[in-house]
């Protein structure tokens, strides 16, 4: 537990060094998550590694398990900082709630579309 | 001393320390998700809503301001960055999946970014909002610290876009189901990679609570969304301005 937490915290702190460093717009824990990505890809392939990739595996299953408790905090918030929407919300609640159900849905029935025209080509092969 | 005077100096005295603002996000987190499972996991009683409104509730009852609070929140806020971090681990387990659907996630990209771009920008134009108004709102729908950055490139309000983004997640999380289900959606890779575009953290929270496979499509389509909007919104804003 302790092994894996520190080497996702280490990759976090790389992630975070690197964005600083490099001034780029993406985020330190994004660019930990790439690293961390890219580091189970292509240095813990061999047996010897299995332990470590278990024990990591397991303490970001268990963080991960937790994921909606992290959003409270911020999510208070925007509860008690409403008012900075002022005269808007209502416009802005309208639009977030038309834009984001629309998003998801195109978004997914264009992945859905493409995976069925997939499943097609591969059964008339 | 009178009784009371020794309690309201027990509250004085614990206020001021994170343990009890910590305690009580935990409890109110721990209830709603107690009514998530009892309600079998109908999206409407999401657990991140109903704690969010418990914790705030209580706060202006008592009448304590948000920086007193967050001086305790900021323990469980801290875990999100590792959180993200071990988004790489179910990503990974599912790697063949992902290189499996790989036209369909191109495909989901570069036609879902520029969807949730234009459908923001031209429904703030319809309502008549404010230049910045919109530029701040255009962002929403990828992780906080992305927003916030693309905001300030574009001329927007930051913080503002903070706020606009966590309600996004809330919306796409407690409602998406609903949507995806109207429009009978099925497969699970689809449903979540959706989620994740369109809501970010918390709908990829959501996805992730549901199914495995959702969840891990959801995750992906967070980190590749926040990656390309921020370059897809640099280049539409020079066409539609």
């Amino acid at each position: 537990m302790l092994k894996s937490l520190f080497i996702i915290f280490l990759f976090q702190l790389v992630g975070e060094a690197i964005q600083k460093f490099f001034e780029i717009n993406i985020p330190g824990p994004v660019i930990g998550l790439i690293l961390l990505l890219l580091f189970f890809i292509f240095f813990l392939k061999s047996s010897s590694t299995k332990k470590i990739k278990k024990q990591i595996s397991e303490t970001s299953h268990q963080i991960i398990s937790y994921l909606s408790l992290l959003f409270v905090p911020i999510g208070v918030g925007v509860v008690m900082h409403i008012n900075y929407l002022g005269d808007n919300l209502f416009k802005i609640l309208a639009i977030i709630i038309i834009g984001t159900l629309s998003t998801l849905v195109f978004t997914a029935f264009v992945m859905e579309k493409i995976i069925n025209l997939q499943k097609k080509n591969v059964k008339r092969r | 001393m009178s009784k009371e005077d020794k309690l309201y100096k027990i509250w004085v005295y614990l206020q001021a320390e994170p343990l009890f603002w910590i305690t009580l996000t935990l409890g109110a987190y721990l209830l709603g998700d107690y009514l998530y499972k009892k309600s079998k996991l109908n999206p409407l009683v999401n657990p991140v809503a109903i704690s969010i409104l418990i914790v705030s509730s209580i706060l202006l009852i008592l009448d304590v301001s948000y920086d007193r609070y967050f001086n305790g929140a900021k323990f469980i806020h801290f875990m999100l960055g590792p959180a993200t971090v071990a988004l790489a681990i179910p990503i990974y387990e599912k790697k063949d999946l992902i290189f499996k659907e790989i036209k369909p996630i191109i495909f989901a990209i570069f036609l879902g970014i520029p969807f949730a771009i234009l459908i923001t920008f031209y429904l703030a134009t319809f309502f008549k909002l404010d230049e910045e108004i919109i530029l701040t709102m255009t962002p929403r729908n990828v992780t906080a610290p992305i927003a916030m950055g693309i905001a300030e490139l574009i001329g927007g309000i930051p913080s503002l876009t903070a706020i606009i983004t966590i309600i996004t997640g809330i919306i796409g999380a407690s409602l998406g189901t609903f949507a995806l289900n109207i429009f009978k959606i099925k497969d699970m890779s689809a449903r979540g990679f959706g989620f994740g575009l369109a809501s970010h953290g918390i709908g990829t929270a959501r996805a992730m609570s549901k199914n495995k496979t959702a969840g891990v499509f959801a995750a992906l389509a967070m980190g590749l969304s926040g990656i390309a909007t921020s370059i897809f919104i640099l280049i539409l804003i020079k066409f539609i301005f």
